[in-house]
């Protein structure tokens, strides 16, 4: 838990999609996600085309590659429980190399890789390519109740708040002699989860009287939003609008 | 416990996105009333607790994946409201800045980790504060009881979601063993950060803890002892198998359900029903009971063939530690 991990997924740049609004892109990214669940498992061309699409993105992006790919790594404790439905699935058998696995649970294996890599492959460019801040300002340009995202820009001032109290008690029971050796060996761990959230409260509650000191009255500045013009959302919904039409065909066909 | 997309079909998450929605207007407007200016950076505060709790992730065989929930530690502190909407936040955060949990899979996990979580803690608290007498004690016991069972419930309210839209292939019974087998599990750790958080915020400030703020609570100092502790992880272990020998039959009961509807399109509001326990008289009726025993069996051996991986795990882990 190093500081700066609320932003661990971004990836600083000026690309057309970096420059794209966040409220655009959060649409964009829920539209292509929609067409991605709702493709039947049997239509593997269109998952290809998918990945075309989120190919091209990510070029566009000038996002590395590598940094795309290690973020992906998200999605592996679902790739690995995939991996075992073949073989615990029901119904009719079908012969895969030397064992014979489940044909229900073969294509629910497929259906659940295609589709979870390809949505968190979409999720990861939008978390690489728009700031923090950005992502609450489109949020709330998208109408979310202002408390809610009240809470998220807190809870993202504070993430930083627990991690240093985190590190500091770690280091000083390290000091003390404790080294933590089972995770069975709850009591300290549970001692000092409730001192954390104590520590962390005080020093929460520091920093929102020293932002009521600067001015802070309920609401973030975050300045006058441009307009958003037609050629950006029709710029940040193409991706989507081909992955929907692409799914609508599949349905169909 | 995040649902990524692709796990259960669109019309389901839909269903579940339209549930999630209204429950969280009902949370706005519910807090609204009484939300003062100092309540939003604590409602902060305590998502940020937990999104950094939420990251001791583990994968679980066939569910999504394991971890600690905090939704009836924020409504022990904030209320079941503010709490319900500071864990949706949570959850919000974590699909589009770590792309964990689905996008589409947004309204389920909300209703599952932030919705049914808080809200049945809320609930399992203040009931257990109503019968026993008012001491900082009967807080600790009822945090415990509520954090264990928020998590079973919500455990219950995805495995009623993949029997409704599942899209994996695996049998509805192993994942529900799975599931429920691994959560109760889980509940005990997550009873026991949730007393311990609870107990900590009340020796020191127990002006925060939403959940006793009508109570008169003479003020006392303690985290929970350890004796009381090792009486909740036996009677945890007790209560899980209990509610496999009380919840298994009704589990037994969805699959059937399912088959029937896929032969017979005239019963799909009774296989609905099957999940929720309402027929269960009607089953028991209708002469199944070697099923019953059947199911009970495979959910006992469930949760203690979880118990034993639990224990390897945390062995291999012990020893990977001190090496």
């Amino acid at each position: 838990m190093s500081g700066g991990h609320a932003h661990a997924l971004h990836f600083h740049g000026h690309s057309p999609i970096h420059r794209l609004p966040a409220a655009v892109k959060l649409v964009g990214l829920l539209a292509f996600v929609l067409a991605v669940v709702a493709t039947p498992a049997g239509a593997v061309w269109a998952f290809s085309g998918y990945t075309v699409i989120l190919m091209v993105l990510l070029v566009l992006s000038e996002v590395p590659a590598r940094f795309f790919l290690t973020r992906l790594a998200i999605d592996l404790p679902f790739i690995a429980f995939a991996l075992l439905l073949p073989f615990v699935g029901e119904g009719p058998r079908v012969e895969l190399g030397p064992f014979a696995v489940s044909a229900a649970g073969l294509l629910g294996a497929w259906n659940l890789i295609a589709k979870a890599t390809l949505s968190a492959g979409a999720s990861v460019l939008l978390a690489a390519t728009t700031e923090v801040p950005d992502i609450l300002a489109g949020l709330s340009r998208l109408r979310v109740p202002a408390v809610l995202v009240a809470i998220a820009s807190f809870m993202i001032r504070y993430l930083e708040v627990v991690a240093g109290e985190f590190r500091r008690t770690r280091i000083a029971m390290a000091a003390r002699g404790y080294k933590p050796r089972s995770a069975l060996d709850w009591k300290p761990v549970a001692v000092s989860a409730g001192a954390l959230f104590i520590r962390s409260f005080e020093r929460g509650e520091r920093v929102y009287q020293a932002m009521l000191a600067r001015g802070y009255d309920g609401n973030w500045r975050t300045g006058a939003h441009e307009p958003i013009t037609r050629s950006q959302w029709l710029a940040g919904l193409l991706p989507g609008i081909v992955a929907a039409t692409i799914m609508l065909a599949s349905r169909l066909l | 416990m995040h649902v990524p997309d692709g796990f259960i079909n669109v019309a389901t998450a839909a269903g579940a996105g339209v549930v999630a929605v209204s429950g969280l207007g009902a949370s706005l407007r519910r807090t609204g009333r009484d939300l003062s200016e100092r309540q939003i950076p604590f409602a902060g505060l305590t998502a940020a607790f937990i999104f950094a709790v939420q990251m001791l992730n583990f994968p679980v065989a066939a569910g999504t994946s394991g971890h600690l929930l905090g939704g009836s530690l924020a409504a022990i502190l904030l209320g079941p409201w503010l709490g319900a909407l500071a864990v949706a936040v949570v959850v919000f955060m974590q699909a589009l800045m770590f792309a964990d949990g689905g996008i589409v899979a947004l309204g389920l996990n909300v209703l599952n980790m932030a919705l049914v979580t808080a809200l049945v803690g809320w609930g399992v608290f203040r009931s257990v504060m109503r019968v026993l007498p008012r001491r900082s004690s009967a807080v600790m016991i009822a945090s415990m009881l509520a954090g264990a069972t928020s998590v079973v419930a919500s455990s219950l309210s995805f495995v009623f979601q993949y029997a409704i839209g599942g899209e994996g292939g695996a049998p509805l019974q192993s994942v529900f063993q799975a599931m429920v087998g691994v959560h109760s599990l889980i509940g005990i750790g997550e009873g026991v950060i949730t007393a311990v958080a609870v107990g900590a915020v009340l020796a020191v400030r127990p002006d925060l803890v939403k959940g006793v703020s009508d109570l008169q609570l003479p003020r006392l100092a303690t985290a929970p002892s350890r004796k009381s502790i090792l009486a909740f992880v036996t009677g945890g272990l007790a209560i899980a198998l209990a509610l496999v020998f009380l919840v298994a039959p009704l589990a037994s009961g969805a699959p059937d359900g399912l088959e029937r509807v896929a032969i017979d399109n005239g019963f799909i509001e009774s296989a609905q029903e099957h999940p929720l326990g309402g027929p269960l008289a009607d089953y028991s009726v209708s002469g199944i009971e070697n099923e019953q025993t059947g199911a009970v069996l495979a959910g006992a051996i469930g949760v203690g063939a979880t118990f034993v991986a639990g224990l390897i795990a945390a062995t291999i882990l012990r020893r990977r530690r001190s090496a």
